[in-house]
């Protein structure tokens, strides 16, 4: 499972506030979610999004609420993969949770820049840094991990395996 | 290598003798919770199952708070939303608009949350009720839809750091000045994905109040959750609010902790997080000219009786400072009576602030006193991220309710002690 996209680069500490401000989850329609997403740290990362794109962040990535609206709108909004030093644990388990990849690679925040092109393979745990020609090494998403985000999320994946409810 | 409190009750649920930081387990849940923001999203999931009903209807709570009364028709629909999935499940704990209050605050005085219990909530606050010694944590949607479906939750077991703490705090230092004291100290990530542990002499220092509104914070550290050793005070509580049977667990002797620290109470001030971060912190002392429009006191971190207590005999007989805004939200219909009964509320209202039913509406920027560009807040609430209270060049200054009272008295940041 590859994924390849143009970098936009945060800092640290970005918050689900900001990700999605609470003026918009009066809806939880992704598409709706999508607009709105970044809007106050970045207002034209909506403008400039492509599908497949990547976001590089630094430490604790997604803090603050729980909701889980952050990471539908940064999918949403065409995100293949977030990229961060470390992230916030609530943001990870429902990153997980409804299928958006994310990794932990210090490497790999240090080393990129907004707009860069990478690739990332999440059966190895590679992430290529296709402009700048480096390779980092992270590890790779458990096999339960990649079924969850074939299956487009926790609940998908539950109701096609043998999980008794 | 002995146990944390965390990792005693995390074993129990899972019918373990033993478990290990960095173990994933699948633990039994005591309550699963969730609000009027969240619980859409979970019931999409839920649905998806093809399930006609929860696990357990006396283990579900739902409590539409945030944007309640509904602030416009699109809230107004997700909550409809979520009272016919409440009344298709027979969910026990729904809690409708005149029986409820802001889930944190109302959970523990229901009686639902025990000593012993593991909670998991659809909101990042849920850690609230490690104060009286459970294991709670805050999770996302799908979380809260498997937890309705299955009765389970997985887990990775976390490591912790405790805090002991000693002495009694001095003058208006209350639980949020604690708190955000350590939140300064160790950082917003201090605590990530683990447990921050509560103990020690000065406990018995710390009304239950006090010790709701700390581990209702833990999150803005990182943590998995917060948790208080139980004593005679949690006790006292829980037989006061609660049929429920209840466990308690103390850590093992030898149980490791990646971190300790000693944490004198006698010698923290009161203390204020700068914008836009929680950790951003310094004491009244250190604040300087910080001119203020708007005063919140309230919240799941300081919506009860003794911040509305505290506000009171602050306000008391003076007035808001001309051009403040002052909003007043009790935590529960309950607490909003106990004013009304002491008088808090004649006091509040004479003042000139605002007293309102409950609602989470301003803490996130979600109505009942958004902010203007360039204003500025003092709020009892627990976030003062980038446009958190409204305009993304607002900004919201973190404080206990005696500050912001005092605040509100003169316009701008102020310590109480100062309040002739």
């Amino acid at each position: 499972m590859k994924v390849r996209g143009k970098v936009f680069r945060y800092q640290d500490n970005v918050d689900t506030d900001v990700i999605i401000p609470a003026r918009h989850l009066n809806t939880s329609d992704p598409n709706e979610l999508a607009k709105h997403c970044m809007e106050d740290i970045d207002k034209d990362f909506i403008k400039n999004v492509k599908q497949g794109d990547i976001i590089v962040a630094g430490k604790n990535f997604g803090c603050g609420s729980s909701r889980e609206h952050a990471p539908i709108a940064i999918k949403a909004a065409g995100i293949s993969c977030v990229i961060a030093t470390t992230f916030a644990r609530i943001f990870f388990r429902n990153s997980v949770n409804i299928g958006l990849p994310i990794l932990e690679c210090e490497e790999a925040v240090k080393g990129t820049e907004a707009g860069d092109e990478v690739e990332v393979d999440f059966a190895t745990g590679t992430i290529k840094n296709l402009t700048k020609d480096k390779i980092y090494k992270t590890q790779p998403f458990p096999e339960f991990m990649q079924k969850i985000i074939q299956a487009e999320g926790l609940i998908n994946y539950i109701k096609g395996g043998s999980h008794e409810f | 290598m002995g146990m944390t409190m965390t990792q005693k009750i995390l074993a129990a649920h899972t019918g373990l003798e033993k478990v290990v930081p960095g173990q994933l387990i699948e633990a039994d849940l005591d309550l699963v919770l969730g609000n009027d923001i969240t619980t859409p999203v979970a019931v999409n999931e839920f649905n998806k199952t093809g399930l006609d009903k929860v696990f357990d209807k006396s283990k579900v709570a739902i409590v539409p708070d945030h944007f309640t009364p509904n602030k416009d028709i699109k809230a107004a629909e997700q909550c409809k939303m979520v009272r016919e999935f409440a009344c298709r499940m027979e969910v026990e704990n729904y809690f409708e608009i005149g029986e409820m209050g802001i889930e944190h605050c109302l959970i523990p005085e229901k009686g639902l949350a025990v000593p012993g219990d593991l909670i998991i909530g659809a909101d990042s606050h849920t850690c609230t009720y490690g104060a009286l010694g459970a294991f709670s944590t805050g999770v996302g949607s799908t979380d809260m839809a498997a937890g309705m479906a299955t009765g389970k939750c997985w887990f990775k077991v976390p490591s912790a750091l405790k805090f002991v703490l000693k002495g009694k705090p001095q003058g208006w230092v209350s639980g949020k000045d604690i708190i955000l004291h350590i939140i300064g100290m160790i950082g917003v990530d201090g605590a990530l994905y683990k447990s921050m542990e509560f103990m020690g002499d000065g406990l018995i220092n710390l009304s239950m109040d006090d010790r709701f509104t700390m581990a209702n914070m833990a999150i803005e550290a990182g943590a998995k959750n917060g948790i208080f050793m139980v004593d005679e005070r949690t006790i006292e509580y829980v037989k006061e609010h609660s049929t429920k049977p209840y466990k308690v667990y103390e850590p093992d002797e030898d149980a490791v902790y990646d971190k300790v620290y000693e944490i004198d109470l006698s010698q923290i001030r009161p203390t204020v997080a700068f914008p836009h971060l929680p950790d951003n912190t310094r004491t009244i002392d250190e604040v300087g000219d910080v001119a203020i429009d708007q005063v919140v006191i309230g919240s799941c971190t300081n919506g009860r009786i003794e911040d509305l207590r505290v506000t009171a005999k602050i306000l008391k007989g003076r007035k808001v400072k001309k051009g403040v805004r002052v909003l007043v939200f009790p935590g529960t219909q309950n607490i909003y009576l106990q004013a009304l009964k002491e008088g808090l509320v004649e006091d509040i209202v004479e003042a000139g602030a605002v007293f309102s039913t409950p609602t989470c509406g301003p803490c996130l920027g979600g109505h009942m006193g958004i902010l203007a560009k360039g204003e500025r807040a003092v709020s009892t609430t627990n976030r003062n991220f980038v446009g958190r209270m409204g305009h993304v060049e607002s900004e919201v200054y973190l404080a206990s309710p005696a500050v912001a009272a005092a605040s509100a008295l003169t316009g701008k940041i102020t310590d109480p002690d100062k309040i002739k």
